[in-house]
């Protein structure tokens, strides 16, 4: 290092002879491709081809270096064919870190699971975790550096970047700028924190386009600087959600929050004495939060600022009193909690009257904000478009962002981008940014990379590779070690280095090794603070009423970084079950009004910016109010994601980032330039269920806890239970196992965590948006989602995760012609693939429907690089069989195994189904029904305990706990 | 025989002798040979155009046929339109109705030889062919439609190496046993009254290629009394072998739906029903085949209009044992009280809940309204009529299949898994390519082979028409 700082101000040529610049022709050579279009790389391409070719003449005179190979005599440790390892790691998403498993065969991560010691998961995880895996083998990822859209290195790249950088550094800094999303990591804080410190001029800008700007906003708005708000919903009694959808995956901690809430329900359940929580809920986009809700109050979503305000004056109509008065009786036990994507000003609402009720350190805990240097990210963003604009970046280096597609539209991103001499993206694909830069560098997938990150609560933990970067991917860390000029340095020693500073005594390496095993460093969770009084800005002039334009990131995508994922495109969004489109949503009163119907193609305008999108009408959708999903219509995202659905952004504006005034709202014949639809009918959706309510049936039942604890067994009426002697056959008996399952509906929020599960488990093939509308999802797991009241304004939206039953009474198994599904002598319905012939007659016979049928050849077996995400103990269905859910047989009989080995019984809990592990409320329980203990065995022995079909005798293993809610009385009278 | 004779007035003409005969008049046991056998020994030229056009359309078709099931093969089921639920689709549809339209021919020759009805004599030949070659486009489908169709032979019970064998509670094996059955049993039925006219053709061109043909096929019968004695008897055993076959293949299939648990297949009514059904949309199949063919040939004299009323009684009487079926399924809905029962006929015939409640009501229009034009004697000696209503009645027949498999397929028992079938072009070019090759080897059969028994149309002669002969 020394060296290079003393040559340093004789010329920059000679920067060329870095160690990096040596390091990358002594090792990277082989894997270079040269391109025939490129001079330099074609030259150098014959130069060593001829010398290659001379060598291999010289080298018969040359003795081989000796190279030897070692078969495994002694196998390493744990290091066993066919049996996984698990790795603590951690997933980071907007800056949030999430506790995570990993799963991992021969050195080849297959699956992921929460981390049961880490606070923001418990064990669980949201479906962008499970699917996480999938991205880490994307073939579409970025695989080389690239120089103007040519092939480089990681070292030519290196080489321009010092370049930019000492350029820069001879003006302390000026002109060079990072862009970054949200940053927790602690490493990465500290190695900007020196960069910056050396270099003051340059500008670190933060940008997340589905960020929490207001809830950031909203707390500088109350207290004069940014807090972190955690709510401890297991404490709370009364839990009004201004809009808040706090149990949606991708929320801080929200994985945690859906525990901590079915918790305490599950605890009223089961405790008569307990007290059941009760949750309002306004909203103007139907949410998973909003489907949970006792009372949900459909509302504009501009119009739940008023509803805040109202309700902190506690004045207003009858539901305003009546949960004033619920709220009031339950002080100290009661959280208000503002929506992410509310204005400040409910934000302050909620702190205010949090404080007012006393909530504060009871159910409201303030910390430090996990987010390193909080800023207003739309400021920062729009301070970069204004630098660029004016030439004042020279060199613009995007790490894990994508301004080009969903910066705010009036920033006109890519016009100021053009403008900057050197600009280079660091990113997992070449995407709409990385096009437009001169340099793109692969970044490292999670799994690959060495890092650290907070989770919701301040915790640390470090993040390790599973894998070495398959692409050669780098990560943050890496940049910024060549702009600290320490380019030799790896991440892992980076990361190392920081925290042996920070934890410099002697038992370093072993503070080191605990925390990497279990996934979080010891006592690092923030400490509660004390906020000053929170202060509630005055109301701003009213809102208009007009149509209202409400932009989401997508429940399945978020706000477009996970477009590229099969898995995420095709699970079901929990509100509407569509797969691989955003729609227009709109209430069934104002589609009437505005003479639209679903698949009807809108041209949507907002102060002079236009979209076009197909219509979908959506029960208990605000009236006036039109809700577009952002993270679609890519086009440079891979195989999976271009094209699908159409791009809200260009009509999100820096000043309505949520929520903004529709000025048109027309029908259109087409959607756009690029793709027609002027098919008959309209745009054609690909969704899983196509009946909204339970046409006179009950396969969803729900009573309130009062109901439930005058008449236990109200989710099962006798005229539904076949007794025990009805068939002429003796009933089996099961000797040894007797495997079952308890989904309790009390719990579930319907997040379709276990769907992305049981596909990342069980290898299940992605069939792409024309087979999903034609109904052949393969999914082994489905959530039914009823219903009840109003198509207009539901009362309910009901959650029923379906797998298969594995009913005693099979009737798959009695018309099976080849007898390819049969019955285990542990209770397990099994499928076995070699036998079937494919006559679909179990699929007609099941009433549940839960079977899948391989119609086309829909298991990838040509994309080598998907592969790797195989779990290897799970059969690649081939086409033309059946298949569905085993109740993951592969896990049973690995804990059986090792059972065996060790001579004990298989302990409770020891078998976890994938749906069952990654559930965030664990609405799921398997387990042995012949031991009494067990807690599957108790939960099926609440009263409210039912069978789905039960009175077709078909016995089902898989039962169902019925929905308990706990209405507020005075407003069940109104 | 006598085949020199110039014969070409007898087969250009014919007049249909009307409702009470089942032969012309005019006809001697040499001419009635000759105008049969002539039908077979007409130069190839001078085969009606009808003929031509008729087996090109058809041969199109299987050529249709075979690229649907090269692509089938290809690609997989996929390329039909069942989905899930809709497992089944036009495979099955096409499976059972294909099967009915076969009943007829065992039901003529067999029943109603047992029960010496005269007017069975000239179209049991062409019945019984049509049988076969309905129940070869039936067998296609279940193999066709299998996921992995070139694991089929796992549903045989053969001895294998993993002692696997079908497994016996499903229908599915069943159908297996009763199709193949019935299959085997109608060919031999069919070749053994093929015998002796075999031996017909052979004896009147005996030094030419169709006549060794003929003759090896004859298997050397040299029409001896003793010959005759024992053909009887084996005449009689096989019809009553076949006799139970008539009830048994078709409640067979109905089993694969009434075992099941499904709203709209559970139905005990469906074995009758099914079988009723069959014969009905058999006898439809023979009307339209005969009549054209009868005219086209001109074979009036010998397939008169006894035959054509005689057989328009049976559909009328079938047809309303098939609307009793129906009546019985709307009762049974409105009976038993069951919420899944009821919703899947209200699905079947009310607009409102279900998609496919215009295919319910066009086949009551097609199976129970039109037909009951029959009663009048006026529209039974219509032949055009006639001829009209029976296509009416196969396109009803389908539509039944169809409504039972798919409409009841659509909407069971657990609402958020409802879902629509929409054929694809492939469902459609398989569907039709069955009826190509069905009619293409009707018509290759109407060529090669005396279509109607030659030595029992002398038998009629000999008992109605000419009893002085008796003894010849």
């Amino acid at each position: 290092m020394s060296q290079i700082e003393k040559k340093y101000w004789r010329s920059l040529e000679e920067l060329a002879e870095t160690e990096e610049f040596r390091k990358f022709v002594d090792d990277e050579f082989p894997n270079r491709k040269p391109d025939w279009n490129d001079p330099q790389s074609r030259r150098r391409f014959l130069t060593l081809m001829g010398a290659s070719a001379m060598l291999a003449g010289a080298s018969s005179c040359v003795v081989q270096p000796k190279e030897t190979i070692v078969p495994y005599v002694r196998q390493p440790e744990d290091f066993i064919p066919g049996v996984p390892l698990f790795y603590a790691t951690a997933m980071t998403q907007q800056g949030v870190a999430t506790g995570v498993l990993v799963e991992s065969h021969l050195g080849r991560p297959t699956k992921i699971e929460g981390n049961p010691r880490h606070p923001a998961s418990l064990g669980a995880t949201d479906h962008f975790t499970q699917a996480s895996i999938l991205e880490l083998y994307d073939p579409d990822r970025s695989q080389t550096v690239r120089r103007n859209g040519y092939i480089s290195t990681w070292g030519d790249f290196v080489n321009a970047f010092a370049r930019q950088r000492d350029l820069a550094a001879l003006k302390r800094g000026a002109g060079l700028r990072i862009l970054t999303g949200s940053i927790s990591s602690p490493t990465l804080v500290a190695q900007m924190q020196e960069f910056f410190a050396a270099n003051p001029e340059a500008k670190w800008h933060q940008w997340e386009p589905c960020g929490r700007h207001n809830v950031l906003a909203g707390s500088v708005a109350a207290f004069g600087k940014p807090y972190n708000t955690i709510y401890r919903f297991d404490q709370a009694n009364v839990i009004v959600s201004l809009d808040a959808d706090f149990l949606c995956a991708g929320m801080p901690g929200g994985v945690r929050y859906a525990r901590d809430y079915a918790e305490r329900r599950r605890k009223a359940a089961e405790d008569a004495n307990a007290k059941p929580p009760r949750l309002y809920v306004a909203e103007g986009t139907p949410s998973i939060t909003g489907g949970m809700a006792e009372h949900r109050f459909r509302m504009r979503t501009g119009e739940v600022e008023a509803f805040a305000a109202s309700l902190e004056s506690g004045a207003g109509e009858a539901r305003i009193s009546a949960i004033v008065k619920d709220l009031q009786a339950n002080r100290g036990a009661s959280i208000v909690i503002a929506g992410e994507h509310q204005p400040p000003r409910v934000h302050a609402i909620a702190h205010a009257m949090n404080a007012a009720l006393g909530n504060i350190g009871k159910t409201v805990i303030y910390t430090d904000t996990v987010e390193y240097a909080p800023v207003d990210q739309v400021a920062s963003l729009g301070e970069l478009v204004r630098d660029m604009n004016s030439g004042a970046v020279e060199t613009l280096v995007m790490i894990g962002v994508n301004p080009v597609y969903d910066a705010p539209a009036d920033f006109a991103f890519l016009d100021a981008l053009k403008k900057v001499p050197w600009r280079a993206h660091v990113g997992l694909w070449v995407d709409e940014t990385g096009e437009w830069c001169h340099w793109h560098v692969p970044e490292a997938h999670y799994l690959e990379s060495w890092s650290d990150g907070r989770a919701y609560d301040g915790t640390i933990s470090l993040v390790q590779p599973l894998i070495a970067p398959i692409y050669g991917g780098k990560t943050a860390h890496e940049i910024f070690n060549v702009l600290l000029m320490r380019g030799d340095q790896t991440a892992y020693q980076t990361v190392r280095a920081y925290w042996q500073k920070q934890h410099p005594a002697s038992d370093f390496e072993d503070f080191w090794r605990t925390s990497l095993h279990e996934g979080v460093v010891e006592n690092t969770a923030y400490r509660e603070t004390t906020p000053p009084q929170a202060k509630v800005p005055p109301a701003p002039a009213a809102a208009g009423s007009g149509l209202e334009v409400v932009f989401r990131p997508d429940p399945a995508i978020g706000d477009g970084r996970y477009s590229n994922n099969g898995w995420l495109q095709e699970m079901p969004k929990p509100q509407n079950k569509m797969t691989w489109d955003n729609a227009v949503w709109i209430s069934p009163a104002s589609a009437r009004k505005y003479k639209v119907e679903e698949g009807s193609i809108v041209e949507i305008t907002s102060n002079g910016r236009k979209i076009r999108g197909p219509v979908w009408v959506m029960p208990g959708q605000a009236d006036e109010s039109i809700t577009v999903h952002l993270g679609f219509g890519r086009t440079r995202a891979g195989r999976v994601g271009n094209g699908v659905g159409f791009n809200a952004y260009p009509l999100r504006a820096s000043n309505a980032m949520w929520t903004a005034q529709a000025q048109g709202f027309e029908q259109k014949g087409m959607l756009g330039p690029i793709r027609e639809y002027a098919q008959a009918g309209g745009y054609k959706f690909a969704t899983t269920q196509h009946t909204q309510t339970m046409e006179e049936r009950d396969p969803f039942r729900a009573g309130t806890f009062a109901e439930y604890h005058s008449d236990p067994r109200f989710a099962r009426p006798e005229e539904t239970i076949v007794p025990d002697g009805h068939s002429l056959f003796p009933l089996w008996e099961y000797k040894q196992h007797k495997w079952g399952m308890s989904i309790d509906l009390t719990a579930c929020v319907g997040c379709q965590a276990c769907v992305v599960a049981c596909v990342a488990e069980n290898n299940i093939p992605v069939v792409g948006k024309e087979q999903v509308s034609l109904g052949r999802y393969m999914h082994w797991i489905r959530v039914d989602r009823y219903y009840s009241g109003p198509l207009d304004d539901p009362k309910a939206i009901n959650f029923q995760p379906v797998p298969c039953m594995h009913c005693e009474n099979a009737l798959c198994e009695l018309v099976c012609p080849v007898a390819a599904t049969v019955h285990s002598n542990e209770g397990l319905n099994e499928m076995v693939y070699n036998r079937c012939v494919g006559t679909r007659y179990c699929s007609n016979n099941c009433p549940y429907k839960v079977r899948r049928f391989n119609f086309l050849l829909y298991s990838d077996w040509y994309t080598e690089s998907l592969y790797g995400v195989r779990n290897p103990d799970v059969t690649v269905r081939s086409r033309g069989v059946m298949e569905k859910c085993s109740y993951c047989v592969q896990r049973i009989n690995r804990v059986k195994i090792e059972a065996d080995k060790a001579d004990r019984p298989i302990q409770d809990g020891e078998i976890l189904t994938a749906c069952q592990q990654a559930c965030p409320t664990q609405a799921i329980v398997f387990g042995d029904l012949n031991d009494p203990n067990s807690r599957v065995a108790k939960l099926k022995k609440q009263p409210r305990d039912y069978g789905l079909l039960e009175d077709l005798d078909t016995r089902p293993r898989t039962t169902y706990l019925a929905r308990l809610t706990n209405p507020n009385p005075d407003l069940e009278k109104a | 025989m006598a085949d020199e004779r110039d014969n070409s007035a007898l087969m250009d003409s014919a007049v249909d002798p009307g409702p009470d005969k089942v032969i012309g008049s005019g006809f001697d046991m040499g001419s009635a040979t000759d105008k049969i056998a002539g039908v077979v020994y007409r130069p190839f030229l001078k085969t009606p155009k009808q003929m031509f056009i008729g087996f090109a359309v058809a041969f199109a078709l299987v050529n249709l046929f075979l690229v649907a099931v090269t692509f089938l093969f290809y690609k997989g089921v996929g390329v039909w339109g069942i989905v899930i639920p809709i497992a089944w689709g036009f495979a099955i549809v096409n499976f059972v109705w294909w099967i009915g339209i076969g009943h007829a021919g065992t039901l003529i020759s067999a029943i109603l030889l047992l029960l010496k009805q005269d007017w069975r004599t000239s179209i049991n030949r062409f019945s019984e062919a049509m049988t076969l070659f309905a129940v070869a486009c039936a067998g296609m489908f279940p193999i066709l439609h299998l996921g992995r169709p070139w694991l089929a032979y796992w549903l045989l019970p053969y001895p294998n190496q993993m002692w696997l064998w079908p497994q016996p509670r499903s229908p599915l094996i069943w159908d297996v046993f009763a199709v193949s059955t019935y299959a085997t049993v109608s060919f031999i039925f069919w070749f053994t009254g093929l015998i002796p006219d075999f031996a017909t053709m052979r004896d009147k061109r005996p030094n030419t290629v169709a006549g060794r043909i003929y003759g090896m096929l004859a298997m050397g019968w040299r029409g001896s009394a003793r010959h005759w004695a024992r053909y009887q008897k084996t005449y009689l055993l096989l019809a009553g072998l076949s006799t139970p076959l008539v009830v048994s293949v078709h409640s067979v299939v109905s089993f694969d739906f009434s075992v099941a648990i499904l709203p709209g297949w559970h139905t005990t009514i469906f074995p009758p029903y099914f079988v009723a059904g069959a014969i009905y949309s058999g006898f439809a199949m023979v009307l339209s085949l005969a009549i054209p063919v009868r005219r086209w040939y001109h074979l009036e004299d010998l397939i008169t209009m006894r035959h054509i009323e005689a057989m328009s009684k049976v559909m009328l009487g079938t047809g309303l044992i098939v609307a009793y079926g129906y009546a019985m399924e709307a009762f049974m809905a409105w009976y038993s009280v069951g919420t899944y029962e009821r919703y899947a006929f209200y699905n079947r015939i009310f607009p409102q809940r279900g998609t496919y409640w215009w295919a319910y009501w066009l086949l009551i229009l097609s199976n129970i309204l039109i037909p009951q034009l029959l009663w009048s004697k006026r529209v039974r000696l219509n032949i055009l009529a006639v001829f009209a209503i029976s296509i009416v009645v196969n396109i009803g027949m389908w539509l039944e299949r169809f409504v039972i498999v798919v409409t009841s397929l659509t909407r069971d028992f657990v609402p958020s898994s409802w879902g629509m079938y929409y054929p694809t072009f492939w469902d459609w070019a398989t569907y039709f390519g069955t009826i190509g090759v069905f009619l293409a080897l009707m018509f290759l059969f109407i060529r090669g082979i005396p279509a109607i028994s030659i030595f029992e149309t002398r038998e009629v002669l000999h008992h109605e028409v000419a009893p002085s002969h008796a003894g010849d």
